[in-house]
């Protein structure tokens, strides 16, 4: 039945083409079929890099495209890395970046090693659990800011019914010292489900028959915990991380939305840092250097992440 | 230790990626601390150094 119908359709191809095909190695025909996705990924990805990292070395300003581009050097990497206000915002990104993946990681597999017993009801509540992170960062951050709002807000309420403070005597985001924890929480609150799906995953692969052989040797539940559980969720958790780092590391919309980067600049975090230099100043040159250094920080996180994610695969 | 060394005149992937890996790490504690400015200053040429590094010794035989 195959034969005949791969005969149909051999039948069926016009004889110019077949015989065009007929020239061609099995090689040069892997190389037509990737060409148009390698193509497509120069266009998109490789072009716009080499580009970006060409205009870095310039004084480039997009709104000014009949100015005389000159060339200034590492000008532009020398007044970034100098610059106090960057450093600043590289420590707000630090900071959100560490207390979201520590929040997230431990939150996340709290609830999926929750979720994964058996009881009533698991599938509702996984949804229930799942539903913040299907919504667009845009609505959650300005439904928070709602929700923040010292008079009227859930949030403040929540806090002062438990706390006993008055919920109108602190503003989330407007505090200087509060501000950089709302963002985290927000953030923590929309993406917790997706670290715990993965640890879901993780846990629902682990076969039950190592557990019930640990059981025959009498492991105690703490001890199956920590030989059997953790190493073997632990590719997952790093994957978690990984992608939760490099989402965070570029963060943008949510917190734009909260606070806008403000009180001050306390919340500035490099994206955000980033589009005001290219957007706002018009600095294309500054900022594509600026875009350079982050890139190729992430880069080199991403490398050896990915190379302690492949021996603990391999263990 | 020593075998990290001997790694190192020998060309090992391991070791070599090892230092790498050490350069990059260095690198973006120096880029995201709060405390010395000239420690930032230097961040990048270090991660620099250790991604680029990092590329090449990735070539090398285990």
């Amino acid at each position: 039945m195959l034969q005949s119908s791969v005969d149909r359709v051999a039948e069926a191809t016009p004889r110019a083409i077949t015989r065009r095909m007929h020239g061609l190695s099995d090689r040069a025909l892997a190389w037509l079929f990737v060409a148009p996705s390698i193509v497509l990924l120069l266009a998109v990805n490789i072009f716009p890099l080499i580009w970006t990292i060409r205009l870095s070395f310039t004084n480039f300003r997009v709104n000014r495209p009949n100015a005389e581009v000159e060339f200034v050097g590492l000008k532009n990497y020398l007044s970034i890395l100098s610059d106090r206000d960057i450093w600043l915002s590289m420590q707000a990104t630090a900071h959100f970046l560490i207390w979201t993946i520590v929040l997230q990681v431990l939150i996340g597999f709290t609830l999926a090693y929750l979720i994964n017993k058996k009881f009533r009801g698991n599938d509702l509540w996984t949804t229930i659990i799942v539903l913040p992170m299907m919504l667009s960062p845009a609505v959650v951050g300005n439904f928070w800011t709602f929700l923040y709002q010292p008079q009227i807000g859930l949030f403040n309420y929540a806090v002062g019914f438990l706390t006993g403070a008055d919920p109108s005597s602190f503003s989330m985001i407007g505090d200087v010292s509060l501000a950089p924890w709302a963002i985290i929480i927000v953030d923590t609150w929309m993406w917790t489900p997706f670290v715990m799906l993965i640890c879901l995953a993780g846990l629902r692969s682990i076969p039950a028959s190592i557990y019930e052989a640990a059981e025959c040797d009498r492991a105690s539940k703490w001890r199956q915990f920590w030989t059997i559980t953790v190493p073997l969720v632990l590719p997952f958790l790093m994957l978690a991380v990984l992608f939760r780092g490099i989402e965070n590391f570029k963060m943008f919309d949510l917190v734009v939305q909260l606070t806008g980067g403000g009180p001050g600049s306390i919340t500035e975090l490099t994206s955000i840092n980033l589009k005001r230099e290219a957007f706002e100043k018009w600095r294309t040159g500054y900022a594509s250097a600026y875009a350079v250094i982050l890139f190729v920080t992430v880069f080199g996180l991403a490398s050896i992440y990915v190379k302690a994610l492949n021996k603990v695969k391999q263990r | 230790m020593s075998s990290f060394f001997d790694g190192l005149l020998h060309f090992r992937r391991g070791a070599w990626e090892m230092l790498a890996s050490v350069l990059i790490a260095a690198g973006v504690v120096m880029l995201m601390q709060p405390f010395v400015l000239a420690l930032y200053s230097w961040s990048f040429v270090v991660t620099l150094l250790g991604t680029v590094m990092f590329i090449i010794v990735s070539h090398f035989p285990e």
